[in-house]
């Protein structure tokens, strides 16, 4: 079924292609429509997945709230698509989607030659291994002649290319096209280790019949900054997406969180009054109602508390922020002022 | 229109542009063109768009260096060869599994469709159950289910099963040597095809024997003999020129020697199972439609029932069994892109899969995977047509 939908896909943007429908609208389309479309992972503990009753939660999820948030003052005004790895640009391309926040690597070939704008980076994260630890490997460079499940359309596949070339090892790649399958083949011993980006590789193993006998190996052989993606053409969506990202990285940043921003809501600090549309350009600039960061805010939180909540020590994942922690305590998390 | 012509045709042709034919002409060829222009505009369209919205169009990538693996290659590649390249190595591991899977899905369904026509009840029961069973589950459930079934149990490449000291079955494929052919061995090919040649020529001598004096021949035992005999004898003569590439472990899995990957194995499996059971009905159906008055011909004629089977049944039946035969020939080969399911790196799976994301070329990539399906389809059509004709009642 796949194999339908990419040449559905394929099939509709030669429909879009053709006739030039696409007018820069994305935002009316969606007040129209009443919801945002946002495309999403099959299913990746911590950054998307859906729980029986099928409703979404993730870090990569609460980007597409934030969105809704935002435009609607409504976080729960969102459809989801759940995509493949290979089946994401197209989708986004032929505008089956509004938007995609699916743990997309941001790169000069897909920002520069698929139609596609990057709106940010909402995880910075790199590639790594994991192995079962009856293999007993400790490093990455021990992996001469080792076979990898691998999930198809990733830069997961060019970077294990890149890396066995670069010192000189042999690999085997086994290719999966979903993440699914991808743990179960390696999970059955098709192959003697699974690489992805590291904070996937700690999402999938709990999806392993036995999570604890594998181990994350320490190598990170490339950078992943993974982020919300918009297509090209229609800037002022872009910007609704890039600054709905800001508004959480910003509010952490002032110190505003889901439970004391009522309270705030009468700060003195001309700071924290711009970021709630107090003071300032408000939502002018982005057509935006006034309140929209204050109901992302209100509705979804801000940085830390969606990455806790999902990545962090408050889930399953239980993943340090790291390099996610904002630029002034350590981090590389940097959002442009509001004002 | 017959009084029409009948009135008017002697005297004076009409003008030129009142003739039916060159009438319809002009129109179908307007139709045609509008139909072409069409065509042309919506690809100018989708392209210029395209660019617009800083989308990559046109073939250059098929120049550019791929960057990825790919698990099983028929010929060279690794991450330096082009996206070129990938679709080959694609379409070419697309043509192994159809092909293969038509062959035993053709040797299943033909042995099935026979044997529910058995007069054994349980035979015949067999192969209702078998038919009823694969027929009703979709084919991507059996691809999974084969896939794990035949993963699952396996073990891994250090605890591998070892047959004889040369074949080798884990989890990671069933290993065995590969031939090294050393100098000299190219006689023996030659031998081969000297001895093809020599049966072939043999069986038209036989042939035209019996047609004039009766008397049959064994032909197919001769063939065996010369086909497997003259390039064995040369083979020996020449001093045993081929030497084998033994599968060795290492440290994490087999190297050497060939494979058949276990995705492969579990796609054939489950293709040939599973259109096997078309074909049988395919094969039935066939069988019941020649009447039994001719089986009791040849039973009069004091035929035994194999070669009553075989002579006058059979060929008979075909008439019938080819024209479905094709059909799921068809089948099988388009079914064979649910390989990408399991990671086994056909057509669709590494160009229309990997190659299409990573270069984001969409309508260019699905044009190509598309065109080669058609293509596929058209060939296997054409063929068994042309087999169709050929094998029709030939009236003497
Ligand atoms: N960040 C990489 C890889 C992303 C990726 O697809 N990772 C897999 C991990 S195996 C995944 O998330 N799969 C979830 C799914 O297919 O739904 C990229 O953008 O190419």
């Amino acid at each position: 079924m796949k194999k339908i939908h990419v040449i559905a896909s394929a099939v509709a943007l030669t429909a879009v292609m053709s006739s030039n429908a696409f007018a820069g609208a994305t935002l009316d389309g969606v007040k129209k429509k009443g919801f945002v479309q946002c495309g999403v992972s099959t299913g990746l503990p911590g950054f998307s997945s859906a729980d029986e009753k099928g409703n979404w939660s993730g870090l990569d999820v609460d980007v597409c709230r934030a969105v809704a948030a935002a435009v609607f003052g409504d976080a729960g005004k969102v459809k989801y698509t759940p995509l493949t790895a290979k089946e994401r640009f197209t989708a986004l391309q032929s505008g089956e989607i509004d938007m995609l926040s699916r743990n997309t690597t941001w790169t000069l070939t897909r920002d520069s030659s698929l139609g596609l704008n990057f709106a940010g980076v909402n995880y910075y994260d790199g590639q790594g291994f994991m192995v079962t630890k009856t293999l007993g490997v400790k490093s990455a460079l021990e992996l001469d002649g080792a076979s990898f499940c691998i999930q198809a359309g990733t830069t997961t596949e060019l970077n294990l290319a890149d890396y066995f070339r670069a010192n000189d090892m042999s690999y085997t790649p086994v290719t999966f096209d979903s993440s699914d399958e991808t743990v179960k083949a390696f999970d059955a011993g098709r192959c003697d280790a699974l690489t992805s980006d590291q904070s996937q590789l700690y999402a999938l193993r709990i999806k392993l019949g036995n999570p604890d006998g594998a181990v994350v190996l320490p190598e990170v052989i490339s950078k992943e900054p993974l982020g919300p993606v918009t297509a090209q053409g229609d800037d002022e969506w872009y910007k609704i997406v890039r600054w709905s990202l800001f508004a959480m990285l910003n509010a952490e940043e002032l110190g505003i969180n889901s439970g004391n921003v009522d309270e705030l809501m009468s700060s003195a600090d001309p700071n924290i009054r711009r970021l709630l549309g107090k003071e300032g350009i408000k939502g002018s600039g982005l057509g935006l109602p006034d309140s929209w960061a204050t109901d992302i805010i209100k509705q979804v939180g801000n940085y830390a508390e969606a990455f806790e909540r999902n990545v962090g020590m408050g889930s399953a994942l239980k993943i340090a922020r790291g390099q996610n922690a904002l630029w002034n305590k350590g981090g590389l998390q940097y959002a442009p002022p509001i004002r | 229109m017959a009084d029409e012509q009948r009135g008017v045709s002697e005297p004076a042709k009409p003008a030129l542009w009142r003739r039916p034919a060159v009438r319809s002409l002009f129109f179908q060829l307007l139709l045609i063109a509008g139909i072409g222009f069409f065509g042309y505009t919506i690809f100018q369209n989708t392209l210029h768009n395209m660019q617009q919205r800083g989308i990559s169009t046109g073939f250059g990538f098929l120049n550019s260096e791929a960057g990825f693996g790919i698990l099983m290659t028929l010929i060279p590649f690794d991450e330096t060869y082009t996206y070129g390249r990938t679709f080959l190595v694609g379409l070419l591991n697309t043509l192994l599994v159809a092909s293969l899977g038509i062959i035993f899905a053709t040797i299943i369904g033909f042995i099935m469709g026979v044997s529910r026509l058995s007069r054994n009840w349980i035979i015949s029961r067999l192969a209702t159950v078998y038919i009823e069973v694969f027929r009703n589950i979709p084919l991507l459930l059996q691809i999974m289910f084969w896939y794990f079934a035949v993963l699952r149990p396996l073990p891994g490449p250090r605890q591998s099963m070892i047959f004889n000291d040369t074949l080798f079955l884990n989890n990671r494929g069933l290993y065995m040597p590969s031939p090294i052919y050393e100098q000299g061995f190219w006689l023996v090919v030659v031998a081969l095809l000297v001895a093809i040649v020599a049966a072939v020529l043999v069986a038209r001598w036989a042939h035209k024997r019996q047609e004039a004096t009766g008397q049959p021949f064994h032909t197919v035992y001769a063939a065996i003999g010369l086909v497997l005999g003259l390039p064995l004898l040369t083979f020996l003569m020449m001093g045993s020129p081929l030497s084998w590439d033994m599968p060795v472990l290492q440290r994490f899995n087999m190297g050497g020697g060939m494979v058949v990957i276990p995705e492969l194995a579990a796609l054939l499996v489950a293709l040939s199972i599973y259109t096997g059971t078309f074909i049988a009905e395919a094969v039935r159906s066939g069988i019941l439609a020649v009447s039994h008055g001719q089986t009791e011909a040849a039973h009069a004629l004091g035929l035994r029932p194999g070669p009553t089977l075989r002579l006058v049944i059979i060929p008979q039946a075909l008439r019938v069994i080819i024209p479905q035969l094709t059909s799921q020939y068809l089948n099988l080969t388009k079914n064979s892109s649910l390989a990408t399911a399991i990671g086994y790196p056909d057509l669709v799976a590494v160009f229309a899969g990997t190659t299409l994301n990573q270069t984001g070329q969409a309508v260019e990539v699905i044009a190509m995977t598309m065109a080669v399906y058609l293509a596929i389809s058209l060939s296997i059509s054409l063929f068994m047509n042309w087999y169709n004709k050929r094998i029709q009642l030939v009236e003497r």
